[in-house]
Formats: C-alpha cells, sequence, structure tokens
C-alpha cells in the first residue's frame, strides 16, 4: 500500500476529530490543552504532507513551517500550564466546568 | 551766585512746593511754623528769583534756556525745558515779591482760622505752580503749571467749603476755566501734531522759533484761537469771565493773590509767550487771531466797568475791575503792544493787590462785611488802610505823573491808538477809563467818607502785620512809575530787548492831558453822582444808589451783572440740566429696556432649548441606553463562561463552513 495524499489527509482528520472530542468532552483543564495540541498536530501533518506532494520547491517549506508551528505550540502549551497552575492554586480545581467566572 | 541759579531753575518752583508738603504734614495746631515756613519759603523763592532776573539787567534780550528730556517713546523723546528771558524775569520777581507781601498779610488776615496751617500750605502750592508757569520753557510743563495753579484756586476759592457759597463758587470757578483748557489742550496737541515740539526755545527748532513757526503755515490762526481760550478762561474775559466775582468768596489775600495780581494774569502771559504764533504772518501787523483776542478784550473790559458801577460788594467791585483791567491788557497784546500789556499787568499786580489788601483791612475792620452800604466814614478810623487804599484807588484809575497804573494805560492807548485796523477799540478804551475812576470814587466815597454805618461802628485800623505790606505795596506802586515813564521807557525797553535811553523831552505828551482830562471827569462826575451817598441815615444802609434813582432799568440791568449768569443757566446750564435729564430717561426707559429685552431673548431662547433636551435629545439618549442595555443582556447570555461551549459553537461553525464549501464546489 503505497502512501497518498488522501490517506494522509484521512489521517489527519481523524486526529484533529479526535483531538477535538478530548477539548470538549474531557473536564480536566490539561486534558482540553492535550486535545488541542493533538489538533495542532493534525494542522502539522497536513502542512508536511501538502509540501511532500505538491510541486517540489528547493526549500523544504512545509517542514519548516511544520517545525515553527511545533515551536509556537510548544510555547502556548506552557503558557496553557502556567495558566493552568494559576487557576488551580486560585480556584482549588481545574475543572473548567467551575471555571466560569468570565461569563456576561 | 546768578549762574548757579540759572542752572537749578527748577529750584525756584520746588521750593515752595516743598514747603508745601512740609505744612501739609504739620499737626493743625502749629499756626506759628507753618506761617514761618510759608514766609521762609517766599523768601526764598524771591531771593533765587532775584538772582535769575540779574543776568537779564546786563544783556539786552538775555535768553537762558535749560532743556531736558521727561520720557522717551520709540524714538521720539518728550522734552521738557527752563527759560529765563525777561518776560519770565518780570514776572517771578513781581509774583515773588507780591507773593511775600500777602503771605505776610494772611498771618494777621487768617489768624483767627482753625485751618490755618492748611491754608498756607495751598498758598505755597499755588506759589509754587505759578513760578514754574512762567519759566517753562515748554507749552506742555506751562499746561501742567496752569493746572495746578487752577486746583490751588480751586481749593483756595472752596476755602471755607462749609459755606455753599463757596463751594459752589470753587465748583464754578473750576468748570469754567475747564472749558477754556480744553481749547488750550487741543491747541497744545495741534501745535504738536504740526511742529513736533512744544518747546518755545530750542536752539532754532523750538515752536517760537523760526523753524517752528514756518511749519505751522495756515493752522497758526486756528492754534492761537485754540491757545487763546486757555487764556479766556483763565484770565476771565468775556464769555467765560463768570466765575472771577464769585471767586470772591474765598479769603481776601487769595482774592488778591490768585484773582487779582497772579493768576488771572496768566492768560495774558501766555498770550505774551506764544505771541509769535498770535502773530505769524501779519500784514501790517494784524492778524486774524489778534483782531479776536483785542475784541474780547473790548468786550471784556468795557462791559466789566460797567458792571463794577452797580455792584455793592467791596471784593465784587475790584473783581469787575480785575476782569476790565485784564480786557485791557489782552487789548494792547492784540494790537501789538506786548511790552504795554506786560507792563500794564506788572503794575496791575501790584496796586490790584494792594487794593485787595485794603478791602481784607477794611472787612477786616468792619467784622467781616463786604457790603459797601454798610460801611462809611473809615478814613479816620484806619488811616493806614485809607491812604494806602487811596493810592491803589489813583493808581488803578490811572492818574497820570504819580502813578504806575497811569504810565501804563498812557502806554496802552497809545498803541491802541495807531492800531490800522480800526478805531474804536481806542475810544472804548478812553470810556473805559472814565468809568473807571467813576466807579473807584463811587467805591471810595461809600467806604471812607460820609458818616459811619452799621458795620463801621466799630471798626478798628487792622494790626501792624497787615498794614506794613500794604505800605509796601503802596510804596511799589509809586515807584514801579520810575521804570514805567516815556522819558526812561526802562522796562519797555527791557521786554523789547533793545537798551534803555533817557529823554527828558518825551514825559509830556499829548496823551498825558488827555488822560488827565478824562480821570478827572471820571472823579467828578463821580463825586457829582455820590455826593450824598455819604450823608445818610446812620443806623440803616445806603440802600438807594443814585443811579438807581435815576436810571433804575440800567442800574438793575447792571446790578445783576447784564444778566449773563441767568443767561448762561437758562441757556448752557439748561441745555446740559436737559440732556443729563434726557440721559437719564434714555437711560431708565430706553436703553435699559432694551438691555432687559435682550436679555427676555436669551431667557426664551433658554426655555426653547430646555424643552428640547427634555423632550427630544433627553427621551433619545434614554432610549438609546435602554436599547443598549438589552441588546447588551442578550448577548451577555451567550457569554456563559463556559470554555467548552465557546470551543463546540467554534467547532459547530467550521464544520457548517466547513460544509458550505464542500456544497459550492
Amino acid at each position: 500500500m503505497t502512501p497518498t495524499l488522501q490517506l494522509f489527509l484521512v489521517i489527519s482528520a481523524a486526529l484533529f476529530s479526535i483531538g477535538l472530542l478530548a477539548a470538549l468532552s474531557r473536564r480536566h483543564a490539561i486534558f482540553i490543552l492535550i486535545g488541542i495540541e493533538m489538533m495542532l498536530a493534525a494542522a502539522n501533518l497536513n502542512f508536511v504532507a501538502f509540501w511532500r506532494f505538491g510541486p517540489q520547491t528547493q526549500p523544504p517549506i512545509g517542514v519548516m513551517i511544520a517545525i515553527f508551528s511545533i515551536a509556537i505550540a510548544a510555547a502556548e502549551a506552557a503558557v496553557g500550564l502556567a495558566l493552568v497552575i494559576a487557576v488551580y492554586r486560585h480556584y482549588r480545581t481545574t475543572n473548567v466546568d467551575h471555571l466560569n467566572q468570565l461569563k456576561g | 551766585m546768578s549762574r548757579w541759579i540759572l542752572d537749578h531753575l527748577w529750584l525756584i518752583p520746588a521750593v515752595p512746593f516743598a514747603v508745601s508738603l512740609v505744612i501739609l504734614s504739620l499737626p493743625n495746631g502749629r499756626h506759628k511754623s507753618a506761617a514761618v515756613l510759608a514766609v521762609a519759603g517766599q523768601i526764598a523763592a524771591l531771593v533765587m528769583s532775584f538772582f535769575a532776573f540779574l543776568p537779564t539787567l546786563e544783556t539786552p534780550g538775555f535768553r537762558f534756556v535749560q532743556n531736558f528730556t521727561w520720557f522717551t517713546f520709540g524714538d521720539h523723546a518728550l522734552r521738557l525745558g527752563w527759560l529765563v528771558d525777561p518776560l519770565a524775569a518780570v514776572m517771578l520777581m513781581m509774583i515773588t515779591l507780591v507773593g511775600l507781601c500777602i503771605f505776610v498779610f494772611s498771618t494777621g488776615y487768617m489768624a483767627g482760622d482753625k485751618n490755618f496751617v492748611r491754608f498756607f500750605a495751598y498758598l505755597s502750592f499755588f506759589s509754587g505752580a505759578m513760578l514754574g508757569l512762567v519759566i517753562s520753557n515748554s507749552l506742555l510743563l506751562l499746561f501742567i503749571c496752569w493746572e495746578l495753579v487752577g486746583l490751588a484756586s480751586y481749593l483756595l476759592i472752596g476755602f471755607w467749603m462749609g459755606r455753599p457759597s463757596a463751594a459752589a463758587a470753587a465748583k464754578k470757578a473750576f468748570v469754567t476755566t475747564r472749558i477754556g483748557d480744553l481749547g488750550f489742550f487741543l491747541g497744545l496737541l495741534w501745535l504738536y501734531g504740526r511742529s513736533g515740539t512744544l518747546l518755545f526755545y530750542d536752539g532754532g527748532d523750538g515752536c517760537l522759533e523760526k523753524a517752528g513757526l514756518t511749519m505751522l503755515g495756515a493752522s497758526a490762526t486756528f492754534i492761537a484761537l485754540l491757545i487763546f481760550c486757555g487764556a479766556m478762561g483763565k484770565s476771565g474775559q468775556f464769555p467765560l469771565h463768570v466765575w472771577l466775582p464769585d471767586a470772591m468768596e474765598g479769603p481776601t489775600p487769595v482774592s488778591a493773590l490768585i484773582h487779582a495780581a497772579t493768576m488771572v494774569a496768566a492768560g495774558v502771559f501766555l498770550v505774551a509767550r506764544a505771541y509769535p504764533i498770535f502773530s505769524l504772518g501779519a500784514i501790517n501787523g494784524v492778524t486774524p487771531s489778534l483782531m479776536v483776542v483785542v475784541w474780547i478784550g473790548v468786550i471784556t473790559a468795557l462791559m466789566a466797568a460797567l458792571i463794577a458801577i452797580a455792584q455793592a460788594d467791596i471784593k465784587r467791585i475790584l473783581a469787575y475791575s480785575t476782569i476790565s483791567q485784564l480786557g485791557l491788557m489782552m487789548v494792547s497784546l492784540g494790537v501789538g503792544g506786548v511790552a504795554a500789556g506786560m507792563m500794564h499787568l506788572l503794575a496791575h499786580g501790584f496796586f490790584k493787590a494792594l487794593l485787595f489788601l485794603g478791602a481784607g483791612s477794611v472787612i477786616h475792620g468792619c467784622h467781616g462785611e463786604q457790603d459797601i452800604r454798610k460801611m462809611g466814614g473809615l478814613r479816620w478810623l484806619m488811616p493806614i488802610t485809607f491812604s494806602t487804599y487811596a493810592i491803589g484807588m489813583m493808581t488803578l484809575s490811572g492818574v497820570p505823573l504819580f502813578f504806575s497804573g497811569g504810565w501804563t494805560k498812557e502806554e496802552i492807548q497809545h498803541v491802541t491808538a495807531h492800531w490800522p485796523a480800526s478805531r474804536l477799540p481806542y475810544y472804548i478804551l478812553l470810556i473805559g477809563v472814565v468809568l473807571t475812576a467813576l466807579y473807584m470814587t463811587r467805591q471810595i466815597i461809600y467806604v471812607f467818607f460820609g458818616d459811619r454805618r452799621v458795620a463801621s461802628q466799630h471798626a478798628h485800623e487792622s494790626p501792624r502785620v497787615m498794614t506794613m505790606p500794604l505800605i509796601a505795596l503802596a510804596i511799589c506802586a509809586i515807584l514801579f512809575s520810575i521804570v514805567l515813564t516815556p522819558a526812561w521807557p526802562w522796562l519797555h525797553d527791557y521786554l523789547t530787548g533793545t537798551a534803555a535811553g533817557v529823554e527828558l523831552v518825551r514825559l509830556i505828551q499829548p496823551t498825558l492831558f488827555l488822560s488827565l482830562v478824562l480821570v478827572g471827569a471820571g472823579f467828578a462826575l463821580g463825586i457829582w453822582m455820590y455826593r450824598k451817598a455819604g450823608v445818610q441815615d446812620r443806623q440803616r444802609p445806603a440802600d438807594t444808589d443814585p443811579l438807581e434813582l435815576a436810571q433804575s432799568q440800567l442800574f438793575r440791568f447792571l446790578e445783576n451783572k447784564m444778566w449773563i449768569d441767568e443767561l448762561y443757566a437758562r441757556t448752557i446750564i439748561a441745555f446740559s440740566w436737559m440732556s443729563a435729564r434726557l440721559s437719564d430717561w434714555m437711560d431708565r426707559h430706553f436703553w435699559d429696556r432694551l438691555v432687559r429685552g435682550f436679555g427676555g431673548i436669551g431667557q426664551l431662547l433658554g426655555i426653547f432649548t430646555a424643552g428640547i433636551d427634555e423632550r427630544g435629545i433627553n427621551a433619545g439618549v434614554d432610549e438609546t441606553t435602554v436599547g443598549t442595555r438589552g441588546l447588551g443582556r442578550l448577548i451577555s447570555a451567550a457569554h456563559s463562561g463556559q470554555i467548552q461551549t465557546y470551543l463546540s459553537v467554534i467547532a459547530i461553525g467550521a464544520l457548517a463552513l466547513l460544509l458550505f464549501y464542500a456544497w459550492l464546489a
């Protein structure tokens, strides 16, 4: 079975859907964060797949964007975890159902 | 010494000013120190004036000028200056000499007054201002001193301000002279605008020198007439003479110093000083402005002499006589006899001060009575006063040969007779001579001859401090004639700047006999008319004047000063009263309503906009806020705070978008 673009896109879509499901269904803030990271990973996979199966260019643009994206995701995860710790210290919980102070 | 005084001319007016300030700061009871200070200041001024006078004797036509810059605006400096020339020097001598006599006299006359100290402060103030006036080398400086003199006059006329008549007289004098001064000031501005300088002499650039005069051109006539307005006010010339008789409300020494000898002569002095402007472009010695001077002088001289005949107040008679003599001086100046006019001014200064002080002595002796009809028989009771008064009376009447007034009057008649424009002023002056002799005879008869009447029952001779100045002034009035005679016209030549020569032949002139006849006629007429006035009921005043018996209409007319005061009251004063009332009415009923109307419009506009605010804008704003609040509530409902709800909305949105694009493709 030769790898094709469609295969990668299906895997990527599946990965995104699993991440979205995790982000929507889990109540723990850290799991939601993990879900978001999975959605980002799906996007990165798309970048690389489109680059690999598209018209080849001299610099590996798709891979470079994916690397940048991963760096940003790392930073975002760091900020996210710091927020979760701060929220936990304040409210003594990480259950997002209880973190509803910012309602209108 | 003379040199030093010339370099420090400002000291002459400054000393009396300083003395005045010192006296003002004295406590009210210090009569003696005030008198000593004032007299000492006057002596100092006299000595300094004498030393300033000396160098003018040495060189004919001597003129010393000292200019200084008052202030600078832009690149233009306003300069003032001091000046000594024969004209100023003789005025200095006359003012300080007469002033000294009057100061000494006042120490006796005012002895009982509780405001003695204030009186001498004012008197010194006047003296300083007058001295500054005559040595000014700038029309502006002269004007400043002129106004200060006016202020001093106001203060002194109203010295007994408790009397309503004195306060009214002071006000009248101030306002009347101010009318003339307005003209003077306009003339001053005009002169400044044309010539760019107000200095009289400035090494060839002054406004009285050739360069300045050529710049005036045709406007010289108007400038001269405007300046003459000031002179008319100050010197009591015809339309503006009404204040001078009323000014007799002041203490008698004030009448002598200010309203007879010095201040009222300032107008004559001003015309003499500004004479180059008056005579600019003269044809045969006649210019339009000099014509006006002559005719105003003629009218004044005749009118005042006529009114004097019917007056009953001893000082008012002298006041009208002063007005008449000032008119005479103006005539003399107008016909070209500047020297003659100034000579008469100086002689008049001495004898009129003498007459006024004599009158003061009489009033003092009669315990304040001023009505000549209540006096009488004073000649043995007040011998010194009587003899000096008689000398003054003969000098004023112009008795020839022995009295200074005679010589100067002859000089004036002489120049008037040769006026090319008209002979009429000359004839009127001759009538004036007769009238002068007549009213003075009348006065003397009423006051000193006949029987004693009410006021003179307990009369007494005045103290020595009052009689000494009388004697001094009487001697001056006689001795002064030495320098006036045509045989040795020293003063005339001194004033015109030529060398004096002695020629005894000129002593006897046809005019001498003419004036002898005229004065004699006046005396004879007076004695004949008033021969019975002296012998009347002892206890009652001589109530019916002989002239009244003969010509009651004419007498009434003259007694009431030709109704001029009433004429002014009916015309000018009534007009200004009316216009004041009209303005008041306009203010109250028109302008006030107009202003209130505008206020009302503003108020209406306010109510209108307030309505718009309340009903329109306010409701709109309220509606907007209610709407915004509802919308906010609606939107805030979507913000549940449940982060996963947000996320699922985003996801559903993304999915919908995806499906939409898929459907499009």
